[in-house]
Formats: structure tokens, sequence, C-alpha cells
């Protein structure tokens, strides 16, 4: 694989807008609620959608927007209407590398990504992802989906002796976080009693190691150098990334360790030129859709090897003020589940911290920072960027 | 070029082969928002609304918050006849199970008075009973609603729209 | 053209059926095989995967592309699902060609698959959702209601006689006579196409395309790769050029006798081709051949008017007196489109892309049409009479 990342385009990201995270939103639709982050996010980028944006892309499901082809419903709220658009049925960092890659042809100077999520107009969650199991050997059971997170959790757990309390931990330092950013809806301060002592909703998994849904959006704006320059945008670089899905069976998937992180990130590594990624990058946000993820997912990406990212944990290390900064924005657990936009909260917390915008929650000196996201289960599916300000 | 892949008859699908029968139960409660709620009310109270945008100056119905075309906010209601024209139709004797109708539906696109452009409505129904030689593009219509005891903020709280005799 | 030059150096394809045995799964499985062994490569040398499937309430199964990875080769890979709707079967090849122009896969595997029949009592059913959710939906309908609200503007704006468009259905089911996949390949009179069943005045049931089952695989490459491999060059179409829009969603403030978004995204792929007189005549010359979609008869004309390839009004005569059969000029659909081969929505344009492919390389058999040619057109169409995707191939030794 040729990943000529210095040849060809370099691609930046100059823009992003947030609307929410709030646990609901009930006062806009959701093409509204999509058109004020996207306004926030012409307005960061200074562009203008209807004249300057070569082409769009939006992150859906059909189910999880109630809607068949729910693409149909994507363009008007972009400004993207009779304009190059197409849905990726992903997270938004699946999003991010599709604008990646139509920026790389030289086709595309400027391109925009869209995900959302309306946990709020879906009464029945659990029954939409009990969908996404396989119908003929999967579906059968009555368990609801997270006990297949509790399959993970305690494949993981065992296998590389990671305590409860260093999960539980992970729980109150996320909440913790999100107490200092304005777009996360749950923060809160939390004792390890009040995370180990809550209902087991699928033993090993508490309720509280399970991140709650949210009502937001997500539009971010990239661009080729071309533009950065004529702009004079503030960008943050794209230096490194990938996606990578492992087995959506039961039967074939590697259950306890992080098998597509492992993937994504090795080639995202490669071409970013990154050998250490723990010393490397100054700043991290990777999935935590279960508490234990944060620390599997660490553990994938190569950070630490398997069972070791607990110990980093427990020592403070991944605090704000620590040497690998983990999840500052509060995580999925802190900002909110938004599901296939949960990549983009993701994203724009790496841009805001290599910004230099993250106030109270700035990690000192950061200039590379690496965000990774998951699909969540059943899925086997992560993405991953490197990101730059250099 | 030799192609896989195992056709099955009606018999087979429906009587030979297993299969595993899964009925989905999903519900959603879509947040209707600033624009359509607004129109919805406004179905509610017997008036079809429709927005200016101060932009490009136009006046669209169904209203929205935003104009596709600028990308800027749209917050101008305004009150619009209750009359149009039949901007295409059909005859429609399929229902959406795929089960056939005796007597047609005629779904048709209304596009309303008052809007500055063609077309500029929305998807409804003309009363079937209409004889279907008076159903032609570009005849005037007019909303006939149901009562206002019935009307609960939807699209069919107008029944159907029918021709207007010259 | 920037970007790294893409070439397609195969296809597979299933049959396309009613109703069928194997799981969506498995027929993934069967098309992206036969593309795999057709290029003389295996699952080792992919390294990137693309799958195209419309709705996933036809299937009852969210997150539809995760489910279907692993019978798409996707198992350890990077696997990514572009979704325009109807227009998604072209779209997946765009896809496929703008991972590799980019650098960032030199290799994909790219699989289009729908199983309409898993929907009961009908795939019908599952179209309700396509509409709008606060304003439409309440008001019970269907997918026959929005082709027959554009046909019926489309015939009123031009005063075209339902012959002219009831003789794409003969020419398109007669062409797939000679498609191995095909499920409804006839020989029909245009007589019997206007005197079918009237579903939703003015579509009769030989307007329409059937539902079915089927997928259809590609391999793309960079020419590095081809080079590589050692594939030789008549086995290769390049893509020209790509382009694809979508219309705002509010339908029913456009009107529907125009696609002034397919206009666009041909425009996009002219231009990207180097093509930028975009006059009807020279572009039926520029082009040996096209694929536009045909789920309904009068789409294809609709369709080749958007494209360009007809003034505005003028299709519908062209094909009645001949212009675009398959010993023609200008042959239009000449594997039998969707209207004769089937229609499972992914892989039906899947199938017209691949037709491109095989025309391209000789390899089309008993369809193959008798001229030179060079280069070759695919379009599809979806969501709300709302979104073009075209894709513009030529031959692997066409400079």
């Amino acid at each position: 694989m040729q990943l000529t990342g210095e040849s060809m385009e370099k691609v930046a990201i100059i823009g992003v807008g947030v609307e929410g995270f709030r646990p609901e939103i009930r006062d806009l639709s959701y093409k509204e609620m999509v058109y004020q982050a996207a306004v926030k996010a012409y307005s960061d980028a200074d562009i203008n959608p209807r004249e300057e944006v070569d082409t769009f892309i939006s992150c859906e499901e059909d189910f999880s927007m109630g809607t068949s082809i729910t693409d149909e419903y994507a363009p008007d709220q972009l400004g993207a209407a009779q304009r190059t658009v197409h849905t990726i049925t992903g997270d938004g960092i699946q999003g991010i590398v599709a604008a990646y890659m139509q920026i790389k042809t030289g086709m595309f100077d400027v391109a925009v990504v869209e995900a959302q999520s309306r946990s709020s107009d879906i009464k029945t969650h659990n029954q939409i992802q009990h969908l996404a199991f396989d119908p003929l050997y999967a579906r059968q059971f009555d368990a609801i989906y997270h006990s297949a997170g509790a399959l993970e959790k305690r494949m993981y757990t065992s296998e590389f002796g990671v305590s409860e309390e260093a999960i539980a931990n992970v729980v109150i330092k996320n909440h913790e976080n999100a107490l200092r950013n304005p777009n996360a809806a749950y923060g809160m301060r939390l004792k390890e009693f009040d995370v180990l002592e809550a209902e087991m909703v699928a033993s090993p998994l508490r309720d509280t190691e399970i991140s709650s849904s949210v009502d937001g959006s997500i539009v971010v704006v990239l661009a080729n150098e071309k533009v950065v320059k004529e702009k004079d945008s503030n960008p943050v670089w794209i230096k490194g990334i990938n996606y990578a899905t492992n087995s959506p069976n039961f039967d074939t998937r590697e259950w306890k360790k992080a098998k597509y992180a492992e993937l994504s990130a090795k080639k995202a590594y490669q071409m970013a030129g990154i050998k250490n990624p723990h010393d490397e990058i100054d700043v991290f946000e990777v999935d935590d859709t279960y508490a234990f993820k944060e620390l599997q997912h660490l553990e994938g990406l190569g950070l630490f090897e398997y069972g070791k990212a607990a110990e980093a944990l427990m020592n403070g290390e991944f605090s704000n003020k620590g040497s690998t900064p983990v999840n500052v924005s509060g995580g999925v657990l802190g900002m909110g589940n938004a599901h296939d936009a949960n990549g983009l909260q993701r994203i724009s917390e790496i841009v805001e911290q290599l910004r230099g915008h993250a106030g109270r929650r700035q990690v000192k000196g950061a200039k590379t920072g690496l965000a990774f996201s998951w699909r969540g289960v059943p899925t086997t599916a992560g993405a991953v960027a490197i990101l730059s300000k250099e | 070029m030799e192609l896989r892949g195992t056709k099955l008859s009606n018999d087979e699908f429906l009587n030979k082969v297993l299969s595993v029968t899964y009925y989905p139960e999903l519900d959603y409660a879509w947040a209707t928002g600033v624009a359509i709620t607004k129109f919805l009310n406004g179905l509610k109270e017997g008036v079809i609304y429709g927005t200016k945008c101060n932009e490009c100056s136009r006046v669209v119905c169904p209203p929205r918050m935003f104009c596709e075309e600028c990308h800027t906010p749209m917050n101008e209601y305004v009150e619009l006849p209750q009359t149009g024209i039949i901007n295409t139709f059909s005859l429609a004797y399929i229902r959406t199970d795929a089960t056939r109708r005796d007597k047609a539906e005629i779904p048709a696109v209304i596009d309303i008075d008052g809007t500055t452009i063609s077309p500029s409505g929305f998807l409804h129904l003309i009363n079937e009973d209409t004889p279907h030689d008076k159903v032609k593009v570009n005849a005037k219509v007019k909303a006939v609603w149901k009562s206002p005891e019935e009307r609960k903020g939807d699209i069919t709280d107008i029944k159907y729209f029918d021709i207007m005799e010259d | 053209m920037k970007g790294k030059k893409v070439g397609m150096v195969s296809v597979g394809l299933t049959k396309f059926m009613r109703r069928a045995k194997e799981t969506p799964k498995e027929l993934a499985y069967y098309s992206a095989k036969m593309a795999l062994d057709n290029a003389g490569i295996t699952r080792k040398d992919v390294d990137g995967v693309i799958i195209g499937s419309a709705p996933d309430a036809f299937d009852g199964v969210h997150q539809k592309h995760e489910y279907l990875t692993d019978g798409s080769g996707g198992f350890n890979l990077p696997t990514m699902r572009g979704y325009v709707g109807g227009g998604t079967g072209v779209f997946s090849p765009i896809q496929g060609w703008y991972s590799v122009a980019s650098g960032m896969n030199d290799v994909v595997l790219i699989t289009t698959e729908e199983k309409m029949s898993t929907i009961q009592p009908s795939a019908q059913a599952g179209f309700l959702t396509i509409f709008d959710n606060m304003i439409e939906r309440n008001l019970g309908p269907n997918l026959v209601w929005i082709f027959a609200l554009e046909m019926k503007r489309y015939m009123e704006k031009h005063g075209i006689p339902k012959e002219h468009i009831a003789s794409v259905s003969v020419k398109n089911k007669g062409n797939a006579l000679d498609h191995p996949s095909a499920m409804l390949g006839q020989k029909l009179t245009i007589e019997q196409v206007m005197n079918s069943e009237v579903l939703a005045d003015p579509v009769h049931l030989l307007d329409i395309s059937p539902v079915a089952d089927g997928a259809v695989s590609f391999v793309m490459m960079s020419e590095d790769k081809i080079k590589e491999f050692g594939i030789p060059l008549d086995q290769v179409a390049w893509v020209d050029g790509v382009g694809w829009n979508v219309d705002t969603t509010i339908w029913t403030n456009r009107d529907l006798y125009y696609p002034k978004y397919v206009e666009k995204a041909a425009k996009q792929a002219y231009n990207m081709a180097g093509q930028k007189d975009h006059s009807p005549e020279t572009l039926r010359k520029w082009l040996s051949f096209a694929e536009p979609y045909d789920p309904f008869n009068y789409k294809e004309l609709h369709h080749l008017e958007g494209l360009q390839l007809f003034g505005k009004g003028e299709a519908p005569r062209a094909a009645f007196e001949g212009v675009t059969a398959r010993d023609s000029d200008f042959p239009v659909t000449p594997s039998g489109g969707l209207l004769g081969v089937g229609n499972p929505i992914a892989a039906a344009a899947g199938m017209k892309a691949a037709e491109v492919y095989l025309q391209l390389t000789g390899q089309a058999g008993k369809r193959q049409i008798p001229k030179d040619v060079t280069r070759g057109l695919a379009q599809a169409w979806g969501d709300l009479m709302q979104v073009g995707t075209v894709l513009v191939m030529k031959g692997g030794q066409v400079q």
C-alpha cells in the first residue's frame, strides 16, 4: 500500500460546528438541529456552503433516523441541495476518511462531513440495536444488546486481569472531565461507590459503565492546502487516517482484544510516520461507549500492552495534566453517546485542543492528537484519525 | 460465465424452505421542530402557512426554518390561500402493501397559490369521487378540511382537495 | 484528470431472482468470489472493501453493511458503505474510484447486494418509510405514486405519447433475453405493455421493473497494480469520469419533468473526462453506448435527457424509432436493464456498471454491441427523485 501523504494534496480540518449535546433536543427538528451545527462550522471555516464546498458527506443509518434511504433528507440543512452529496452508513470518522480520499483525488478542494444523533426521536432504542444482530442465529436471544458488550467485557477483564475499580475510575474521570466541557451532556462528580454499586444491566456491565444517549450534531469542514492558504484558515492537518472491520459474527470475531483498533491504527501510524504513539502523540480521544472500552482501545491502539492501561489510569496519567491525556472532553460517557456522531465528537475535541481553544480542559502544548471511534455492539468497526497542528 | 443463485418458486418460498420470522417493533416520535410545527399547528387551525426568504424573496410551502437555496434563516411566515393547482397527479390503484383498490386514490402535487416558485406545495389527495376526466394538470383546486374537532395538527387535517368549477 | 489512474479489472454477478434461497451474505459471497476469480487475485491482495446496498428495511437489518462485511470479503479489512438510495449501485464503483485514486487503497473489492424478498408481505411496505415522516407518511403513499407523478409531469410537459415510452419496455425486456442474470427477458409488443394492468395511471404493470434478489461485484485497482499483476489491458476498463449530485429533499418544490441533478452529475463526469462539449450530437459520438437507469421505462428516457444525450422531450421519439436499439448507432441499455434483467436495487445499478465493463472488454457475449465500443456510461438514480450518479469508463487501450 502506498500512502503518499507528502507528494499529494495535504488535507486539513478548517472548521467545526457543534449543536448539543443534550439528553434531548425537542425544540428543533433533526434538520434544524443539523442546520445550526452547519452554520457554526461554516462560520468557523469562513466559507459559503452554496458556493465554496465541492462535496458533502452525511453519516447516517436508516433505522437510527426511522427513515428508509435516509440520505434523502441530508442535503438542505447542509446547504447541499443540488450538489455533490453522499451518505456513509458509518461513524463520523469513516465520513472524514471518505472526505479525505475525495480531496486527495485532486478533484475536490473543500469537503463537509456531518453526523447526528436523534436518540430522543427513537422510542425503541434497544429494538433498533437488536436489529443489528444476525437475523438467523443471534437475534433470537431476548437479551438486550448490551449483553454483547457484557460478553466482551468479561472476556477482556478476565483474560487480562483488569479490575472493576480501574473501570470505575474511567467512569469517574470522564464524567468529571465533562463538567469542564460546555458541549457535554453528562458532567458529574462520582465516587467509586456510586459506580460499583449501580444496577447490573447485563453482568458484568453496570448501568454506570454504559454511556447514555444524547441528541446533537457535528459538522466538520475539510480543505486542501490551497484553500487553507487562500482563507488563511486555522487548520488542523490530517496526518494519518484509517478504518477497519474485524468480523460481524459472534463466532469469528476477536472478543478479548480490539482487533479493529489494531488494524486501523497500524495503517494510520504508518501514514503519519509515527513509531511510538504513546510518546509522539500528546492528546487522545478514544471511544468509551462502555467504560472498559477506553482501556481496551488504548491497548489496541498500541499505547499499552493489553491489561496495562488500567495501571496508567490509576496513576493519573490520563488526566488533562497527566502524561497521556485521554478523553479530556468527557468522552462518550461524559459528552453522551451520539452513536455515529461519536467519532466527530472525538475529532472536535482534538481540533479544539490543537488550536488551543479548549479553555479549562486545555492540554498544554498539545501538537498532535488521536481520535478513535467504534460503532458499538454488535459491530467490530473502528476508525482512527491522527491530527496535527503542523 | 456460469452464474450462481438458487431461484425459489412461490411454493418453495412459502412452504418448503426454512425461514426465521421476526416482527420489528419500532416506535419513533420525531420532534417536528420550528417550521413544521408552525405548519401543522396551522393546519389544525385551518390555515396553510408558507415562509418567505429575506435573502432571495421566495415564498415557499411547506415552510422551513432555513432556505435551502441561500442557507440563511427563514423566519417570516406567510398565510397562504387555501387554493392551488394540480402540478401532477396519478390515478392510483395500488396500496402501500401492493394490494389493489377498485376505486382509484388520486395523489397529487398541489402547487399552492401565493407561493413564488412553481411548483411549491405538498403531496396530498384529490377527492376520489371526482370524475376522472375532471382531474387534469393545472386544474384549480381548493382544500377541504376535516371539522375543527377532528383536526389534530396533521397533514390529514386537510381531507383532500376538490376541483374548483370555473 | 488528477489522482491515480484507476481501472476496473473484473466483475462478478449472481443470477437475479424473484426469490433467492441464499441469504444476503451468501449472495454477496457469490459475486465477490467471482469478481476475485475473474481478476485472478485473492482476498489477500485486497486492501479495501466497499459495500453498496439500499434500504435496511428490506432485510430488517440495522447497520446492514456490518452484517454484509464477511460475505463481501471485508473480514479484517477497511470496509465502507456509501449510500445514495437507488443511485447506490453506480455510486459504489465511484467510491471504488476515489478510494484508489486518492492513494488510500490500491486494490478494492466492491459488492452491491440486495435481497428484497425477505420483507413481507411485499417490498412495497419497505418503501413507505422513504416518505417524509412529518407531512407525507400519514397520507399512505407508496413508491409507485412518485413514479406515476413524475411520469405524468414528464408526459404532460412534452406531450409524449404513451407508445413511445412503452417501446423502452419492449426493447429492454428483449435485450435481457441475452443476459445470463436476467429474470424477465421476453419478447413483447407495445400493445402488450400498453394493455397491461394499470397500477397508478399512467404507470402500467409492464412499465415497471421486477423486484428481485441478486448481487454484483467489481475489482478496481491502480494502474501500478494492474501492471504488477500482469492484467492484460483488454481486460481493463479505465474510469474516465465520475459525477454525483443530490437535489433538495423538498421534491414537491421541484418541477419533476426534468432531472437537473442528473444533468449536473453528468456534466461533472464529462468535464472530469475532459469532454467539455455537452451537445447531444457530440456526446453520442464520444460515448459508444449508455446504460441509464431504467426502473420504469420512462426513466430511461428522462435520464437520457438529463445526461444531455438527447434534447429535452426528444428521447421518447428516438427510442420509438429504434435509435437506441442494441444494433443501432447509439445503443442504450444493451444489458436489458432493470426492466429486463431485474431490479435488486443496489445490485441492479451495479449490473449496469458491470455491463459497461463487459461491453468495453468484449465480454458481453450475445449482448456484445456489433460495433467498436470505446467508451460507455452507466447512470443510476434514487432517493425522492433526487439523486444522479454517473460513471464513464473507457476501454483499456483507449487513450
